[in-house]
């Protein structure tokens, strides 16, 4: 998802039976559906798991504006510069609710920021691939938003009292970027048939991506194991993505548009769409850093990063002269 | 990170005439800024007519440890709830 193949312990769950009696108190806790707060006891795998994937999910938020704030200058109207700016927008407020959510583990923003910039933390796979025409900003709010959908709206229930709330803000909002995507892709599949096909050649290359963003399958993985007992991931990885496709194939039907995958059809027996994996050396290519954009979107991060140093110096240096005076 | 830019806690009140309402925090150098930040990311959708900020090391909160001693005494005062009285049908509304 926003957080993918986040490590968390790397060993078996323990049970209730194997904790300590500190560690026990805190999975009973969890188990009841008690909330966990920032100064409460918690172990150190839990805290660990914790930053590494809110940091992550904070990451891909903020990385997650530039490929549509590629297109703030091209939108085709005034009407849809505003709508996207206010998106882009969001994005940002979502990467910062998710940031200070991290914060109240321990670790500093300036920190996060240098793990993201030295690539020791990671964002989502799916902002490392371009966005080519007007089309692709439709797909990415259909598609990118609507699969984040999928595992934020659960998230909301997590064990965690800072990311829980985070994720209430975020998914109030997050509703308005999937249906103004959708709405993008119904002016242009109903357009004439070059807008159509621009649609269609959206979907073709976003669809494999977005069901990427779900991580592989981790049936066996000690990890999810782990974060799923701590309750800090809600479901697995191909129980979400079965859900996205259930949603998102009648939605395309509805536009008019084909799935990029002959063996999609409804299966009656199970009550799902059948559907293929996406690309997963692709996916894991993208991971170690050889997606078609990961160069060019952690340099402007970096670049973003160090061409404001001389701006917050002089905030904090401003606020440091001024400290004395609002003292008196 | 030696001068890492503070971090603030935000409150807002809402339009009902409701107490400012703790809603999250984030990072400005001073005061003003971290008004003008607070207006930027939490209040994007009208949420808010009054913010607060205040730094974070300046508020002062109770130890989880201490959840048994400050609150479980209100436990068994049960007669403070206006439930508690049993009063007949033929009082009328009280």
């Amino acid at each position: 998802m926003y957080a993918q193949m986040v490590k968390s312990t790397g060993s078996a769950v323990k049970s209730l039976d194997e904790m300590t009696p500190q560690e026990r108190a805190f999975q009973e806790r969890v188990d009841a559906g008690e909330r966990i707060e920032p100064k409460e006891w918690m172990p150190d795998g839990y805290r660990k798991t914790l930053i590494r994937q809110i940091g992550q999910h904070a990451h891909s938020e903020i990385v997650g504006q530039l490929p549509e704030g590629n297109w703030i200058t091209r939108a085709p109207t005034l009407e849809r510069k505003a709508i996207l700016l206010a998106k882009v927008q969001d994005e940002a407020g979502h990467g910062l609710y998710l940031y200070c959510a991290a914060e109240t583990l321990g670790v500093s923003r300036d920190e996060l920021f240098e793990a993201l910039h030295e690539g020791r933390m990671k964002y989502s796979s799916i902002f490392n691939y371009p966005t080519l025409t007007w089309a692709d900003i439709g797909a990415v709010g259909w598609l990118v938003d609507g699969a984040a959908i999928m595992n934020q709206v659960p998230l909301q229930r997590c064990s965690y009292g800072p990311y829980a709330r985070a994720m209430v803000r975020i998914c109030k909002e997050e509703s308005f970027h999937q249906r103004q995507g959708f709405d993008i892709m119904m002016k242009m599949a109903n357009g004439t048939p070059e807008q159509k096909d621009m649609a269609q050649d959206a979907l073709n290359r976003f669809w494999g991506p977005s069901l990427m963003m779900f991580g592989p399958s981790d049936e066996h993985s000690v990890h999810s194991a782990q974060s799923m007992a701590w309750k800090i991931k809600m479901n697995g990885n191909d129980e979400l993505r079965q859900k996205f496709v259930d949603l998102t194939a009648p939605q395309a039907e509805f536009l008019g548009l084909t799935i990029p995958d002959p063996d999609l059809k409804w299966n009656a027996e199970r009550g799902h769409y059948d559907y293929s994996e996406p690309d997963w050396d692709e996916f894991f290519e993208v991971l170690r850093g050889n997606g078609p954009c990961n160069k060019e979107r952690l340099g402007a991060r970096v670049k973003a990063w160090d061409d404001g140093a001389w701006v917050r110096e002089g905030l904090m240096a401003n606020a440091a002269k001024r400290r004395p005076i609002a003292a008196e | 990170m030696k001068n890492e830019i503070p971090l603030w806690e935000v409150f807002i009140r809402g339009q009902h005439g409701l107490n400012h309402r703790h809603v999250g925090s984030l990072h400005a150098a001073d005061a003003q800024q971290a008004i003008l930040n607070a207006r930027d990311v939490y209040t994007r959708r009208n949420e808010g007519v009054s913010i607060w900020v205040v730094p974070s090391n300046a508020i002062s909160a109770s130890a989880p440890s201490d959840k048994g001693p400050l609150f479980e005494p209100s436990n068994d005062k049960i007669y403070r709830h206006p439930t508690f009285y049993d009063i007949p049908d033929d009082v009328g509304t009280m």
